[in-house]
């Protein structure tokens, strides 16, 4: 089975996010950076868990920056065979990430091409379901268990309040949630391995942007906390009724 | 003219239809245009989405569309789009709309904002639009560059109101292609509203000690008519399912009322959680960090303030 696992990169989860003077960026100086979380628990690993039962390889694509190899090689460490990096400096938009991806993907019949749900930076939950449609791939978004039997694949998906299974051929592709994998620690001998595995750098191909970011802000600030007597909820309830009005 | 996605849940148009069409009105005022829904299969009720705000209500309808592939309702609304002439697509941002906006914006080569949690502004000649980023720890405001815009909006991010009549509803024949995807089960539980959709949630922590202690938090939104949610650790030792987890890395929430038992406040867990309009928090630590981003705080022991808490719903709520 030929497995593409497409990551980001992230700040770590206990980042506070801090903007520049200006409030049009996003402060970078001191962030700690990270593989994005659904990307490498979830998508990486159910990858990996595939490859292990029915063979195959596991491809990392990273659209960004060099600065992102630490990340991509945390992820040969892990276990996959190797990596590509489409050389990208600046941040760009989910639909110039996925036409990246797409072009790189195309022609290369990856049975299986795996995505976290969303980033935990932009949160959008595009990128995936952009490559599939470029690539004319069925698509499973916030899948949360899979299975593959030759090229047939069993995929659950999230829904609100429940479930849904859905049966698909592959070539696929797919966006991992929760649930889909446990994460995995990598150890000595994978680390030093990462070392060896090949990542080849690409360059992009020209899209124009269809966005852009023109400022941020910081969600207002709570005033004090207002303190409520644990013996009198009867008080509670009066100020959820009658000041905050949400009940 | 500005087209909305307007989806039917469990044979009804409900909220999430209601929000979308409510919020497309809104931009097509922005613009200068007129809003208009588009409804894929024969849910009865279409012409209610007038009330809304939409003028007129397109229907799709055929064999492809009676069971979700994302590949196919992604052409049945570009189609649309295209047909209709819409400049701007909305969808919600609901685990439908996380399978279809990205294909929709890719099919059209549209701009998109996923996620949105405002109504679109012109500034400074931009089409701009906000959506939370980092997991709600900071909003961006997105410029739109292209012709056509899609525009995925977040549940609870706009006030449902009734404006206007029922609006006509007329058919709209479109080409689909066969669905490669084939849904062999469908499960959702009944009663409770998701947690995405909730607008009152109760949630639990570590302090509630164990899975057997859960029926204070139960009954409590039980009282309120809450969903139930959790905190990571909670999930990470399945005392709850990993659905109810609420945070960073599980279901990002913004109802009016959070109320949050036994956690005490990891940035990672007011990341999902901090968009929620009204916090309650009850721990019996006055130094959790939870108290800081609260409305309301509650210093105590969570196994007899609940309760007490329940009584005084159930007390106002008999009223």
């Amino acid at each position: 089975m030929k497995l593409l696992v497409c990551v980001s990169k992230t700040p770590e989860t206990t980042t506070k996010i801090q903007l520049t003077s200006d409030g049009t960026e996003i402060d970078r100086s001191g962030v700690q950076y990270i593989m994005n979380p659904y990307d490498e628990w979830y998508a990486l690993v159910r990858a990996l868990e595939l490859k292990e039962s029915a063979g195959g390889t596991v491809t990392i694509l990273n659209v960004g920056p060099a600065d992102n190899d630490p990340i991509i090689r945390k992820g040969l460490a892990i276990g996959a065979d190797d990596a590509v990096r489409i050389d990208v400096s600046d941040e760009k938009d989910s639909l110039y990430t996925a036409r990246q991806i797409a072009e790189f993907a195309r022609g290369k019949d990856y049975d299986l091409i795996l995505f976290g749900k969303e980033t935990i930076s932009y949160n959008g939950s595009e990128v995936g379901a952009m490559v599939a449609e470029f690539l004319d791939l069925p698509y499973v978004g916030d899948a949360i268990h899979l299975e593959v039997d030759g090229t047939s694949a069993t995929v659950t998906r999230d829904i609100e309040g429940g479930e849904e299974v859905i049966e698909v051929q592959t070539p696929l592709a797919l966006s991992a949630a929760k649930g889909m994998a446990e994460q995995r620690i990598p150890n000595m001998r994978g680390i030093m391995m990462a070392k060896r595995k090949p990542l080849e750098v690409v360059q992009p191909v020209d899209f124009p942007d269809t966005t852009r970011i023109a400022a941020y802000h910081k969600p207002e600030e709570k005033g004090s906390v207002k303190l409520i007597d644990p013996e009198n909820m009867d008080e509670l309830v009066r100020l959820l009724h009658e000041e905050a009005k949400v009940i | 003219m500005v087209l909305v996605y307007a989806e039917a849940t469990n044979g009804e148009f409900r909220k999430v239809a209601q929000e979308v069409t409510v919020y497309g009105k809104k931009t097509a005022d922005v613009l200068g245009t007129e809003c208009h829904a588009v409804v894929l299969g024969n849910t009865p009720g279409a012409e209610a989405l007038g009330k809304y705000g939409a003028s007129k209500v397109h229907r799709v309808t055929g064999p492809q569309l009676e069971k979700f592939d994302a590949a196919v309702y992604t052409v049945a609304l570009s189609e649309a789009a295209k047909k209709l002439g819409a400049t701007v697509v909305v969808l919600p941002h609901n685990s439908t709309g996380k399978n279809v906006t990205g294909r929709l914006a890719a099919r059209l080569e549209a701009g998109s904002v996923a996620g949105a949690n405002s109504v679109p502004m012109m500034k400074d000649g931009y089409f701009t639009v906000t959506k939370p980023v980092f997991s709600g720890k900071a909003f961006a405001d997105v410029q739109l560059l292209t012709d056509v815009k899609v525009i995925s909006l977040a549940g609870n991010s706009i006030p449902v109101v009734e404006s206007g009549a029922e609006a006509p509803v007329e058919e709209l024949s479109l080409e689909l292609p066969e669905p490669k995807t084939r849904v062999v089960k469908h499960q959702v539980a009944t009663g409770r509203v998701p947690l995405p959709e909730a607008e009152l949630v109760v949630s639990g922590g570590r302090g509630l000690k164990g899975p057997e202690n859960w029926s204070v938090i139960e009954e409590l939104a039980e009282a309120l008519g809450a969903t139930t949610a959790c905190s990571r650790p909670v999930a990470d030792s399945d005392w709850r399912p990993h659905h109810e987890h609420v945070g960073q890395t599980g279901v990002a929430i913004r109802p009016n009322l959070y109320i949050a038992a036994g956690i005490s406040g990891a940035i990672q867990h007011l990341a999902g959680v901090n968009n929620s309009k009204t916090i309650v928090v009850i721990n019996k630590d006055p130094e959790a960090p939870f108290f800081k981003a609260a409305d309301y705080g509650v210093v105590g022991d969570l196994f007899e303030v609940l309760p007490r808490l329940t009584e005084a719903v159930k007390k106002y709520k008999g009223q």
